[in-house]
């Protein structure tokens, strides 16, 4: 390397790494820690925080809600959104160009208001279920990335090859599964990641949705601090970065983490 | 498409409702906005929203310029660890992010504990409901996104142009502000209005760091609908976000575009 970094701009660099990591180096020790009350260092080692959740019945549902609506609110925005990007980039010609700039409002409309207007008219104006709406919400929220993803890999595919499948016959439906859905698969499974890390910390838009009975995970540890100060709140936290290491180490394998500053 | 219609049918739909509904009231067209505008405690809400918003984007911006351009500078190996790194705290919630600050601000936190064990103060700070605490979280929220944007700004500016610039008997600092800081603009305005945008209309980070006493449009808009239920003072809070977020996403991305050295 002829290029040097000055020191100066290195240590500056270096401060703000310590910045990024080590709350959550704090949140890990915190949880831990066998007091009653949230510390760090770690005061005696304990795993009892982390029983602690299990034995509170409102973050086991959370959980589940969370995962659920994670889950198929993501497989829903793929379902409708695999579609959009495969026909705004193969038929990037002939459709107007508003159609793609409609995907990135999701992005534009804050979130809280998307939320409060969602709740407004979907959850009480039609009257539909908590469980539903906070589905829809989701889906809706997570469409973009599913879109711009799924859109991103479609690019670099030829579809001189679907021309060739569909000229020796083969049905088109046949050949969007058979022939162009395995070429995207990376974009497809990135894509379901990215919305299911999203879905699955969402607040902005839950803390409207949710209601009497249903809650998510993120919106019970919030309603959780209020009222306690303990560390069951840091174990949750490390349960969900557990989680989305997991979830990152899935990417790592199967596409390489350099996909994610693209 | 039905993921057209699904965005037309539950995104703008909902949202120009929420806006119209405004507009429809009894005592006159503009009537909310009135209420809203004159009232000091509401415009002193939108007010330090606006501040925090923007010192917060200013701190991002610059920390996370440094930071991009060491990384960029960076070998291959050890510049894939840093981005991932930076990644990571990215892909941790909202929630956990600024719980983490509550932790470290606290009157019984780690900042407060340490203070006072080296002797800088007797008594703990209570440095929690305040801008500062705020500010400080959101800064912790937004930078990694910054330093992923400008990454990827940085590594597309040629590195002949550096060279030739050197070569040509520039120093470090003026190829700095002559050749990389034009070509990096568009990178800066769009990381800026991510940023702008995402922490003018947070709630989970002002809900648990700023509490009641420093409310922002995002917690005030909640309290107003599901507190006090008062539904038309929350929905002119979401169309005053609404005007502000979409009009500073169309002006910057406009000025973006023109001054894009590289788009001629």
């Amino acid at each position: 390397m002829d290029r040097r970094v000055h020191p100066i701009l290195a240590a500056f660099a270096a401060c703000v790494f310590f910045f990024l990591l080590s709350p959550l180096v704090i949140i890990v020790g915190a949880a831990f820690s066998d007091t009653t009350y949230l510390t760090f260092p770690p005061q005696g080692l304990t795993l009892r925080w982390f029983v602690n959740i299990f034995e509170i019945e409102a973050f086991r549902t959370t959980a589940l809600t969370s995962l659920q609506v994670a889950f198929f609110g993501t497989a829903l925005s793929l379902l409708i959104g695999v579609p959009a990007a495969y026909a705004i980039n193969r038929y990037r010609v002939e459709l107007p160009r508003w159609l793609s700039t409609i995907f990135v409002l999701p992005i534009l409309v804050p979130e809280i208001v998307f939320g409060f207007s969602l709740m407004k008219s979907v959850t009480i104006g039609l009257g539909l279920p908590i469980f539903i709406s906070l589905l829809v919400g989701h889906a809706l929220l997570i469409l973009p990335y599913s879109v711009r993803v799924v859109g991103a890999s479609l690019a670099a595919f030829d579809f001189s090859v679907e021309e060739a499948a569909i000229s020796l016959g083969c049905p088109p439906l046949k050949t969007f599964l058979t022939v162009v859905l395995p070429n995207i698969r990376a974009g497809v499974i990135a894509a379901f990641i990215l919305a299911f890390i999203t879905s699955i910390n969402d607040v902005s838009v839950s803390v409207f949705l949710t209601g009497p009975g249903i809650s998510t995970l993120p919106i019970q540890i919030l309603a959780h601090m209020e009222q306690f100060f303990d560390p069951t709140i840091a174990s949750v936290s490390v349960l969900l970065m557990f989680v989305t290491v997991g979830v990152m180490a899935v990417v790592e394998a199967t596409l390489g983490l350099t996909f994610l500053t693209k | 498409m039905p993921a057209t219609i699904a965005v037309v049918v539950l995104l703008i739909v909902p949202v120009a409702i929420t806006i119209a509904a405004t507009f429809a009231e009894p005592k006159g067209v503009f009537a909310p906005y009135v209420t809203f505008f004159s009232s000091g405690f509401r415009r002193a809400v939108l007010y330090r929203t606006l501040e925090v918003a923007l010192v917060t984007t200013a701190i991002s911006l610059t920390v996370g310029f440094i930071t991009a351009y060491v990384i960029a500078q960076m070998p291959g190996r050890a510049k894939s660890i840093m981005i991932i790194a930076a990644v990571f705290p990215l892909l941790t919630g909202v929630v956990v992010r600024s719980f983490a600050w509550l932790i470290i601000l606290g009157k019984n936190g780690i900042l407060n504990a340490m203070l006072i064990s080296t002797g800088i103060i007797g008594e703990p700070l209570s440095m929690l409901y305040t801008e500062g605490s705020v500010i400080v979280a959101m800064v912790y929220l937004f930078v990694p996104l910054m330093i992923l944007t400008l990454v990827g700004v940085l590594e597309g500016i040629p590195r002949d142009l550096i060279d030739a610039s050197a070569s040509l008997g520039a120093r470090p600092l003026m190829t700095f502000f002559q050749v990389i800081l034009p070509l990096a603009t568009p990178g800066l305005i769009v990381g800026a209005v991510l940023v702008f945008t995402g922490s003018f209309t947070s709630y989970a980070t002002p809900q648990l760091l700023g509490g009641e006493k420093q409310m922002m449009m995002g917690t005030f808009l909640y309290q107003r609908a599901m507190v006090t239920f008062d539904w038309v003072g929350a929905s002119t809070i979401a169309a005053i976000m609404v005007v502000l977020t979409l009009g500073v996403v169309l002006i910057m991305s406009r000025i973006a575009r023109r001054l894009n050295p590289m788009a001629v």
